[in-house]
């Protein structure tokens, strides 16, 4: 088996062998304790699950020259997702799914009442304008710098799921305030996706969970939007990071690779 | 197995001569074994997915009827003016449930259908064939007009401007103990054919009828 790279670990944080002369049996300073607990800890674990290799993988591994700011987008999505999530979890602990009225005064309540309420709840609403925006930049930028191609076709494929699931996000967490804006907005989206033709008839009944808008459609799309997608987005960006660490990524299209051209000469015949 | 000996094709006996195996058997048992477990595993997983799949789409199968409406009493339609009445299209939601309904009475010099029992009223839906906004009836203009595209509808409910795809649906009517009622929704093509009721965005003229089929939750 080929032998890791090593982690970039800076000089002054590598164990340093005892100065000539000095007293081996020197008593250790608390800090030194500490640092030994902390490693022997993350030992016991390491030797009961060999994580440290597949960490190492997936976290130091080379990149190509000419890599960029522009490489950071699909990262700043990751984090755009992590926030979603966190401040998701917490609204959810004061947010009630009731139609006639539940939903909008816990959303009002949260804004309103709760410390720090109005932020969380802006964060969560800022964040998935947001995170949608970084998503199509990060898009781009695979598209533009031929990221896409073989063999990382497949990762586009992922990548097109996670776009799809992010905007069932949007439109799903849309509905939850359940104020004027949001009821008509999911009345008007939900009949857009009726236009489709022959399912969409039935993806509207779906998605209402009957003909009309009711009660169990908000249930629905509360479920939608904090069991079902969120679960099927942190499976597919498990896939998609593999992938990338896998693969590796692409060097920018302006990038050549340094070769020895052989100089053209003129044949003589 | 003697070296010149061609291998077996069949993947199925492929197993045969291993250990325990009896002579002549067309499955084998670690074959049958593998099988037999590979199957109650999917029954299983079957089990809970099945239903709670058909948990999560059964009401695209379930006929809903909110039955007849009271909305008020004959002498209060005309038959050249639409009166607005309330009533409810979606029970549980409170306000959210209700919805405007444009009502008059029928009239034989504008009303070209065969008349019935179901509409000696004209009840129109306020919600616009578009998207699902509401329009409004503007008495001075005799037209409908919905605020989000700018759809228009006459007075039948066809459209006259817009985006609309189809007319303004229509609601049944009748008379029931000197109150008149409506019932169920349908929807019309621009002849003013009656059809099953349709979702807002579907056309019902030429292809469209098929395109968007009518859906067994609503089918009348």
């Amino acid at each position: 088996m080929p032998k890791l790279p090593a982690p970039p670990i800076p000089p002054q944080f590598l164990p340093q062998p005892p100065r000539p002369g000095t007293q081996r049996g020197r008593p250790r300073t608390p800090l030194e304790k500490g640092a030994e607990a902390g490693k022997s800890a993350v030992d016991w674990i390491d030797e009961r699950t060999s994580l440290s290799g597949g960490v190492r993988w997936m976290l130091f591994r080379k990149v190509p020259k000419g890599t960029n700011w522009y490489y950071t987008l699909g990262s700043a999505t990751l984090f755009a997702f992590l926030s979603q999530a966190v401040t998701g979890v917490f609204l959810a602990m004061y947010y009630r799914p009731e139609t006639t009225g539940g939903a909008y005064e816990s959303v009002r309540y949260i804004n309103n009442d709760v410390f720090l309420g109005q932020l969380v709840q802006g964060m969560h609403k800022w964040g998935s304008s947001v995170m949608v925006v970084l998503v199509f930049l990060h898009m781009g930028r695979t598209f533009f710098f031929g990221a896409y191609k073989y063999p990382r076709e497949l990762n586009w494929v992922i990548g097109v799921v996670l776009l799809i699931l992010t905007m069932t996000m949007a439109f799903t967490g849309y509905l939850l305030p359940f104020d004027q804006q949001s009821y008509w907005a999911t009345i008007v989206g939900v009949n857009i996706n009726g236009t489709g033709p022959l399912i969409g008839p039935y993806l509207s009944d779906f998605l209402r969970g009957g003909p009309e808008f009711t009660a169990t459609t908000l249930s629905r799309f509360y479920a939608i939007h904090m069991l079902l997608v969120p679960g099927a987005i942190a499976a597919m960006i498990g896939a998609h990071l593999y992938l990338v660490a896998k693969l590796g990524t692409t060097a920018p299209p302006w990038q050549r690779a340094a070769v020895d051209t052989p100089e053209l000469v003129e044949e003589k015949v | 197995m003697a070296p010149n000996r061609r291998p077996s094709k069949s993947k199925y006996t492929a197993d045969r001569g291993t250990p325990g195996a009896f002579e002549g058997e067309t499955v084998t048992r670690r074959r049958f074994m593998t099988g037999t477990a590979h199957g109650a595993g999917a029954l299983a997983t079957m089990g809970f997915t099945l239903p709670a799949l058909a948990f999560a789409i059964g009401p695209i199968f379930k006929n809903q009827s909110l039955g007849w409406q009271t909305i008020g009493t004959p002498d209060m339609f005309p038959d050249n003016n639409y009166i607005p009445a309330v009533m409810v299209i979606a029970p549980g939601v409170g306000e959210a449930g209700k919805s405007t309904v444009y009502v008059r009475r029928r009239n034989p010099a504008i009303d070209t259908q065969p008349p019935s029992e179901f509409n000696r009223w004209v009840a129109v839906t306020s919600r616009c064939s578009h998207l699902g906004c509401s329009v409004r009836w503007i008495p001075s203009a005799e037209r409908f007009i919905c605020p989000c595209h700018g759809s228009v509808f006459d007075l039948e409910g066809v459209r006259v401007a817009g985006p609309a795809p189809r007319p303004l649906d229509r609601f049944f009517t009748r008379l029931h103990d000197g109150f008149v009622q409506v019932g169920r929704r349908y929807s019309v093509n621009s002849e003013l054919r009656a059809f099953s009721p349709r979702d807002p965005g579907e056309p019902l003229d030429g292809i469209g009828q098929y395109l968007y089929p009518s859906r067994p939750s609503v089918r009348i």
